[in-house]
């Protein structure tokens, strides 16, 4: 059982103050949020800095129940995905990871680096430009949510697409709000 | 015209619309999981609404938190808001909370409507 000391160990050498693996839905999005905001209220945080935190969640979480591809492989059929917030001295980092069809891939990196190559005032132009010509997607997403994360952060998103098959990658994504106030 | 009366929950938020009184509005928190079919009977309500307002109209939006799809539909409650006379929009925000005082600044650049802003 030594795993269980190991998950423990990595869990308090990475800062994790929450992990969450399985199923995402508007219920388990819910509860995650209630436990990660008792969480920091009880650390005594900055109610501003609570309120970035929380916005980044809650598009990383919708991300996932809209967005991350059902994996199928053989007899297995898996919705997992994972869910992880770590407090730093200086920062938060909420971080994602779900399966996503190769397919999928180019056109999300591509959207990433374009995000990435803005500053605070392009990023403010791209809002305003995706918010006025969008309609809310049959998935139920506005296409707005990583420019928000990005804003929302001040820095840039960090991202990677590991290959878990031959015909998925798995999206990890990682946004860090900083705890010290501009 | 009937009263519109949506109570909050902890990811919708409480929406009163009521003609008779004067009363219009929403606040609290919105992260539906369907933004568009949340909101669905506000539009429908304004819609009616517009066709014999009250002379003037203040509109009020109290929000604490909402997610990138409500801040579409937000959008959408506002430019149905816009063609009504007399019409102004009540944007309060918690005194040190520059993201909402921000995302109603970037409202009130998108539609053809007077902002007030207020802290609470």
């Amino acid at each position: 059982m030594n795993f269980i000391y190991d998950l423990h160990r990595t869990m308090m050498s990475q800062k994790l103050i929450l992990v969450y693996q399985g199923d995402f839905t508007q219920e388990t999005t819910k509860s995650i949020l209630a436990m990660a905001e008792r969480n920091i209220d009880s650390s005594g945080e900055d109610a501003s800095i609570k309120r970035k935190v929380f916005n980044v969640m809650v598009e990383s979480l919708q991300n996932i129940v809209k967005h991350s591809d059902e994996l199928v492989d053989g007899e297995i059929h898996s919705h997992a995905a994972i869910f992880l917030i770590g407090r730093e001295n200086n920062r938060y980092t909420i971080m994602s990871g779900n399966p996503i069809r190769k397919s999928n891939v180019k056109g999300l990196d591509e959207k990433l680096q374009h995000i990435n190559s803005l500053d605070k005032d392009g990023l403010k132009d791209l809002y305003k430009e995706i918010i006025k010509n969008t309609t809310i997607s049959e998935k139920g997403g506005a296409g707005l949510g990583f420019v928000d994360m990005a804003r929302k952060s001040g820095g840039k998103l960090e991202f990677e697409f590991p290959e878990m098959s031959a015909d998925y990658c798995f999206f990890c994504l990682k946004v860090n709000v900083p705890r010290e106030l501009e | 015209m009937e009263i519109l009366n949506l109570e909050g929950a902890e990811d919708t938020p409480k929406i009163i619309l009521d003609q008779k009184n004067g009363i219009f509005e929403i606040s609290g928190r919105s992260l539906p999981e369907d933004s568009a079919e949340f909101y669905r009977p506000v539009l429908e309500w304004i819609a009616k609404y517009g066709a014999s307002p009250n002379p003037s109209t203040e509109f009020v939006f109290k929000l604490e938190y909402f997610n990138t799809a409500s801040s579409k539909l937000i959008l959408d409650v506002l430019s149905s808001l816009e063609d009504i006379k007399g019409m102004k929009i009540m944007w309060y925000f918690h005194e040190d909370d520059e993201d909402m005082e921000e995302a109603g600044q970037e409202f009130s650049e998108l539609v053809e409507i007077p902002f007030e802003f207020k802290t609470y």
